[in-house]
């Protein structure tokens, strides 16, 4: 049977005396994924918005692949960008394999299609309220997705922690277009994998508690705020 | 037969909206022609012939389902018919058109913000310079009786008072054609008497008010001309006292009774 | 100037863009100039090894070591695509031929370990002790005992095969049912046959640095046909111009010369030594 109380520990004593390396790891996890949500926030909001107003042709087709993209797996997207970023393909010129860039690229890929998908799901409620006034009011399409994001700020909150969510917990990208290497591209989900590998498994537990620990942090905060907001009446 | 309300005059400070005064005449006449909008084999509206020229408020009477909303929606160019033409003040209906219109829906439709941000943002839709926006938002709110509400959200408001804001927001446009659909249809008397208050006060300031609504009350306070619907057919177009008086039709007759027209 | 959303407001939403944006370029540590990049084997770095060693070679050239560590077969793929300066792995065979199809350069040994069998304590098929390794794989099919194999194109897998050749037997035609193949890493499969009380051929350095161990004991060794050899190639600049050939081939001499055989050598688990340097001196 696994010594984890020995081994738990250890952990959280690297964690109190926060130990370098772990600090390291990280933040590592948190720019790559932070970068990467707010990127594929700026895309998903103006893609979810656009396909909610604008009646173009071919939208519902648009919207189907959207929501499929929503189940892509996080190894088939690393896999994409590899191929995109390797030597051997594409954009080998631009020698982003296996650095945090290419891990932030893989999971823009990953959260766009969750956030576009979500957004436009609120925007289609919103609009359901809005549409005749602001058609009234004379607003522009464009006019009328940045209202309705804006009107739906709080609810995009979720969203993007949804992106958020799936963003830091996931190893198949960042594992394959980031290498795992020390002190380079380990995240805290290599990092866990590797010990896993390696047979600590209540190491790379301790780090699991450390991730989700992060994870509740944030959603807390934003949570908070939503709290405020209803309270307002703005939610 | 209900008294006719005392007409009020608005405050003098109010008078820096009124720019429309002489020139609402531009957007009228409105004129309809063969008008109908068909979906799934049902014509909602039936071939509607129509001329309105003058001043004053119109009201669009009829029972539920006559398609008074729809006609409304489609002069304001929300809708775009099937068959016909409509021409304000011999323009087609068009974007510009519509800019020259402000509307009112039947239920309240304000934005997650205060109540003045929800005027200053329509105001800004418009093209208004932002200095401007304050001060033509806090007018607004006074003339509605709101100002002392300008900074709470607007969705915090009770039902009355978000109607009023609708409203004064649709003045703080400056409009030449004011449409409104059932505003008070839902509210409480108190909140009907302010919002005829103020539809009556914005034809003083030659403003072209048309209202839609089923209550027959609310049209003999509010209407100078009538136009009655039924079956999305224009049955009858008259001046207020005659319609009521002597009216054409055995529906509008039986409608005007308080009798279930079906 | 038409609508609620002015120029003043894009401006101030690309601002806000360019300045998130440039939250990228600070943690780009991947900007440094000397490094490069070593495909490995999950074996090595399981073991710990280039923790030990590589401080060492930086210390000295300022070449930083970038290790990416996957199986031999992949290591070899991508070094193909040119996704790496240098490889490290131990399958001689697939690095010769690498080398013959003109995507390495040169190809050097640099250490040998060996390879064991480990089991449960239980030991079902009685292999504990067994001389010739390919006697215990055919006790092993024959009683039916669970088995995991990193079936992953690894050096270390194709060592496995070739002992099973050796010992007669097929088992991938009991694939799912006593052989797991579980296509991972050294240490993911080690868990694995944790896990299933299952018997596993490892090799000896990740064995040794496994904390995972339970009650498995090294059940069969010393079998001259268990003998693990790594060798080290330069990938050839002349397929991708991209390889740091200069930098590349300093590592390789570094590993190969005196010094870094010294450092392969001096790392140990519990006083035992996991590597044993045998690259050819430089003549």
């Amino acid at each position: 049977m696994l010594d984890l109380s020995h081994a738990f520990a250890s952990a959280l004593w690297q964690i109190v005396t926060l130990d370098p390396q772990l600090l390291e790891i990280i933040a590592l996890s948190l720019k790559v994924t932070l970068t990467a949500v707010t990127i594929a926030t700026f895309i998903g909001f103006a893609v979810g918005g656009v396909l909610a107003v604008d009646r173009f042709p071919g939208r519902a087709a648009v919207a189907a692949v959207l929501n499929a993209l929503m189940g892509l797996p996080p190894v088939v997207a690393g896999l994409i960008v590899y191929l995109l970023l390797s030597n051997a393909g594409p954009l080998g010129v631009l020698q982003l394999l296996y650095t945090p860039e290419a891990m932030i690229i893989a999971q823009v890929i990953l959260i766009t299609p969750i956030v576009a998908a979500l957004t436009r799901q609120t925007c289609e409620d919103l609009l359901e309220e809005y549409r005749d006034q602001l058609r009234s009011l004379g607003a522009s399409s464009a006019e009328i997705v940045m209202t309705l994001l804006w009107d739906g700020r709080y609810r995009l909150i979720t969203v993007v922690l949804a992106g958020f969510g799936r963003a830091i917990a996931e190893v198949g990208a960042v594992m394959i277009v980031g290498g795992n290497i020390d002190h380079v591209t380990r995240t805290m989900t290599t990092a866990i994998a590797l010990e896993t590998s390696k047979g600590n498994i209540a190491l790379a537990l301790a780090l699991g508690m450390i991730l989700l620990a992060i994870a509740l942090v944030v959603n807390v905060a934003l949570m908070g705020i939503r709290r405020l907001a209803s309270h307002f009446a703005y939610a | 037969m209900p008294p006719i309300l005392p007409m009020l005059e608005q405050p003098g400070s109010l008078a820096t909206l009124d720019t429309r005064a002489s020139s609402s005449g531009h957007v009228l006449p409105l004129e309809l022609r063969r008008l109908s909008l068909e979906t799934g084999g049902r014509r909602l509206i039936d071939s509607v012939d129509l001329k309105l020229e003058e001043q004053g408020i119109t009201v669009i009477l009829g029972p539920n389902g006559a398609g008074k909303s729809l006609l409304l929606r489609l002069v304001h160019g929300l809708i775009a018919p099937t068959d016909g033409i409509i021409r304000w003040g011999g323009m087609p209906m068009d974007d510009e058109i519509r800019r020259r219109q402000a509307m009112v829906f039947q239920k309240p439709v304000l934005l997650r913000r205060t109540a003045a941000a929800n005027i200053t943002y329509a105001l800004g839709l418009r093209g208004i310079a932002r200095s401007e926006r304050n001060s033509r938002a806090l007018q607004a709110l006074e003339l509605a009786g709101l100002e002392r509400h300008a900074f709470t959200p607007a969705r915090v408001l009770s039902g009355g008072e978000q109607q009023r804001l609708c409203l004064a927001r649709a003045l703080s446009l400056d409009p030449e054609a004011l449409l409104l659909d059932e505003p008070t249809a839902s509210l409480d008397p108190a909140s009907t008497l302010s919002i005829e208050r103020l539809l009556i006060g914005a034809k003083h300031r030659g403003i072209k008010v048309i209202v839609v609504t089923h209550d027959v009350g609310q049209a003999r306070r509010l209407a100078q001309d009538v136009i009655f619907l039924h079956h999305g057919r224009l049955i009858e177009h008259q001046p207020a006292e005659r319609f009521f008086e002597h009216p054409k039709s055995d529906t509008a007759r039986a409608f005007i009774a308080g009798g279930l027209v079906l | 100037m038409r609508g609620a959303f002015g120029r003043r407001d894009v401006l101030k939403l690309a601002l806000a863009t360019f300045a998130l944006l440039s939250l990228a370029i600070p943690i780009s540590r991947a900007a440094a100039d000397d490094f490069i990049i070593v495909q490995s084997t999950t074996s090595t770095q399981n073991s710990g090894l280039f923790e030990h060693i590589l401080p060492i070679f930086t210390k000295k050239t300022g070449i930083e070591v970038r290790v990416v560590a996957v199986g031999t077969g992949q290591a070899l793929e991508n070094a193909e695509k040119g996704d790496g300066d240098v490889v490290l792995a131990h399958s001689q065979p697939d690095e010769e031929k690498f080398v013959a199809e003109g995507w390495g350069v040169k190809r050097y040994p640099v250490m040998y370990n060996d390879f064991i069998i480990v089991g449960p304590a239980a030991d079902p098929a009685s292999i504990a002790g067994i001389k010739q390794a390919p006697d215990a794989l055919k006790k092993i099919a024959e009683a039916q005992a669970s088995f995991a194999s990193r079936a992953d194109d690894s050096g270390t897998h194709k060592a496995e095969l070739k002992l099973w050749q050796q010992a007669g037997v097929n088992p991938k035609a009991s694939s799912g049912s006593w052989y797991l193949e579980t296509g991972s890493g050294m240490g993911a499969t080690l868990n694995t046959a944790v896990g299933k009380q299952a018997y596993a051929l490892t090799d000896r350095a990740t064995w040794l640095a496994f904390a995972n161990k339970d009650d498995f004991k090294v059940l069969v060794e010393g079998d001259d046909k268990l003998f693990n050899q790594y060798g080290v190639i330069l990938v050839n600049p002349a397929k991708h111009p991209n390889v740091k050939a200069k930098e590349g081939q300093a590592f390789i001499d570094w590993l190969t010369g005196p010094e870094g055989q010294a450092a392969i050598a001096s790392y140990k688990i519990d006083g035992q030594q996991l590597f044993f340097p045998n690259a050819h001196p430089q003549s």
